[in-house]
């Protein structure tokens, strides 16, 4: 590797170059020199001296490789075998036979699959849009301006409830809204103890998740508000605005785009969540089989890959909608 | 109960900045405890039972005072997949990590100093996948795929299709510590006849250490935490990570045992919690919250 990094060497300049006049001073000079573009510049010069283009591509190809294998491969694959009949047992395991839009329409007319639609988007917007976001800015915005134990506390409950194990917290739930013995019976009085997770699936899973997500809001928020200038408020202040004047006219437009990274990458994360499996595994009756647990249900437990796969590429596209939606708000934020 | 968290906080806010001088200062301190002690309450209610249960010799499903023991701890391990859980749950935390970041060190260091046409490019297409293209969304092609390759029910599969996720997130992260990192060490490795690989190992390396222990740790978490893919590629029980030994204990029939689940639960938390320390005390956790998952 060491040899051929020697003849390639040459080439590279010509293309750290491009990147900026700077690129044609010596590197040794940059190097001391802290202004970025020199420093660029400097790096794509050494690069040619220390890699190469063929030793760069050796280096970069076990990433790539595993990341195309294991990562692109199966977002493409999924589109094929959304159109075949392919099954985990039987003849079609062997031999899937290419069925053309049948399983998409098949989902269309699927109740199941419009219920878990509905269910899906409900959750999203329970738990991340009003849930993680909402409380994780309350946080934020009430935490701000205070030091000491309290809100040191409050921050690691609200960091720990993030950090622990998926499976972990999905049995303190259960043991929380237990209906027997469950600890949230035992501070309601009276004796009828209500069987939370029967009788409010939806809503539990709502809390749950709102509990075990702020953390991520409540830190973007926190140091959205910190860079803020005081001077803003101040101003605002004088001026005599209210709180709330100074919440709506000031604040959050000046962290419009921490919002929407929030609101974006929060919807994403809680759509592909998993995690309301491990606390009542879809049911009761379906109410809160979410789009991943569906596809749980049809792919893997009853073994119909292609209609599976169908659904995951429509998944696939909605994720591939918001991630780019997202994107677009980087842009013009920079 | 997050209805009365958020009425809380909304007698809080105004009171913060009410302005009549004297009384605004003390509505707002009390607003504010009173916010903190609802919030404190709905975050700290569930993660009790993680901190009496395991030392309570007779462990119900509510919270309360312990009678001491650290029985549950030693009683445990009579369980065979208390033992094996952990040991799957090192191997595939600590197997991930060693792949995620080789490759992603490697990969970085390239990125960072050779001018690749569409580098830039390349990343970004890289990080959208790996946001896109999920665990759930992609769980059929998955586990077709590690079906096909005959490596269903290894962990090497679990590794593999874990490190796949993981990397684009890595390769970002180390492409901007190895961009921090001026070049002039490696040029007098290289005229001191340094191959690139060594000068990686013993220049480069030395120099991005933070950068890779933060990987490192945010690799071993993800995969710590980790359910549905081992859930989905493994058969036998006795190759299952504690992630998925942890469901099974809670949903096998039968009387649920709960001086086995809350002992193992609480020892299955601690090395997030720690690494969590960790990582907050040597580069304060924003780190760690912006590219958790």
């Amino acid at each position: 590797m060491s040899a051929g990094a020697g003849p390639k060497a040459p080439q590279t300049p010509a293309g750290g170059g491009a990147g900026g006049g700077a690129g044609a001073a010596p590197a040794s000079q940059d190097a001391s020199d802290d202004a970025p573009a020199a420093a660029a510049g400097g790096q794509e010069t050494a690069g040619a001296v220390v890699l190469g283009r063929g030793g760069a591509s050796a280096f970069v190809a076990p990433a790539l490789g595993l990341v195309g294998v294991f990562l692109i491969f199966p977002a493409l694959w999924t589109l094929y075998l959304g159109l075949t009949n392919a099954r985990l047992t039987g003849l079609a395991a062997a031999e899937p036979q290419f069925v053309g839009l049948s399983n998409f329409v098949r989902a269309l007319t699927d109740p199941l699959f419009r219920n878990s639609l509905k269910v899906t988007a409900i959750f999203v917007v329970g738990s991340a849009v009003v849930g993680q976001t909402g409380l994780g800015f309350l946080l934020a915005w009430s935490l701000r301006g205070w030091r000491g134990p309290v809100r040191s506390a409050i921050e690691v409950l609200v960091i720990l409830a993030w950090i622990i194990p998926g499976s972990v917290v999905a049995f303190l739930w259960i043991a929380l809204l237990d209906g027997r013995s469950g600890t949230l019976n035992t501070l309601i009085p009276g004796d009828g103890g209500i069987e939370w997770l029967l009788r409010y699936p939806m809503a539990s899973i709502i809390v749950f998740n709102t509990w075990r997500g702020a953390a991520f809001s409540m830190l973007l928020f926190g140091a959205a508000l910190a860079s803020l200038p005081p001077s803003h408020l101040e101003t605002a202040r004088l001026a005599g605005a209210s709180a709330w004047q100074q919440l709506r006219d000031v604040i959050l437009p000046s962290i419009r785009g921490h919002i929407l990274t929030a609101l974006l990458l929060i919807s994403l994360w809680t759509f592909n969540l998993f995690t309301p499996y491990l606390l009542t595994r879809g049911g009761p009756n379906f109410q809160t089989e979410v789009l991943p647990i569906y596809i749980y249900r049809v792919a893997i437990s009853s073994g119909q890959l292609g209609y599976g796969a169908a659904i995951s590429a429509i998944m696939l596209a909605i994720n591939l909608v918001v991630a780019l939606v997202y994107l677009n708000v980087l842009k013009d934020k920079t | 109960m997050t209805a009365t968290a958020r009425t809380g906080a909304r007698a809080a806010t105004p009171a913060t900045a009410a302005r009549p001088p004297v009384v605004g200062p003390l509505l707002a301190r009390v607003g504010f405890y009173v916010f903190a002690l609802v919030v404190g309450a709905f975050f700290a209610l569930p993660v009790l039972w993680l901190l009496t249960a395991p030392f309570d010799a007779d462990p119900t499903l509510s919270v309360a005072v312990p009678s001491l023991t650290l029985s549950n701890f030693a009683a445990m391990f009579s369980n065979p997949y208390v033992g094996s859980s952990l040991r799957n749950s090192i191997l595939l935390s600590l197997g991930t990590m060693l792949l995620v970041v080789t490759a992603a060190a490697l990969c970085a260091y390239a990125l960072s100093r050779v001018r690749i046409p569409g580098r830039d490019l390349l990343l970004y297409i890289l990080l959208l996948f790996s946001s896109v293209v999920s665990g759930t969304a992609a769980m059929v092609p998955l586990f077709q795929l590690i079906n096909q390759f005959g490596l269903i029910n290894t962990h090497t599969g679990v590794m593999l299709v874990l490190a796949g996720g993981l990397l684009p997130a890595g390769i970002f992260i180390l492409k901007d510590f190895m961009d921090s990192i001026p070049p002039s060490y490696e040029e007098f490795a290289r005229v001191a006849g340094a191959s690139p690989l060594q000068t990686l190992r013993d220049v480069v390396v030395p120099v991005a250490r933070p950068g890779l222990a933060v990987v490192a740790v945010w690799t071993i978490v993800n995969v710590w935490g980790d359910f549905l893919i081992p859930f989905i590629l493994l058969r036998s029980p006795d190759k299952a990570p504690a992630a998925v030994v942890m469901f099974n204990f809670y949903t096998e029939g039968g009387q649920a045992n709960l001086r086995l689940i809350s002992a193992y639960s609480f020892l299955y938390s601690i090395p997030v919690v720690v690494m969590y320390l960790f990582v907050n005390r040597r580069y304060g956790f924003r780190f760690y919250g912006g590219i958790k998952r």
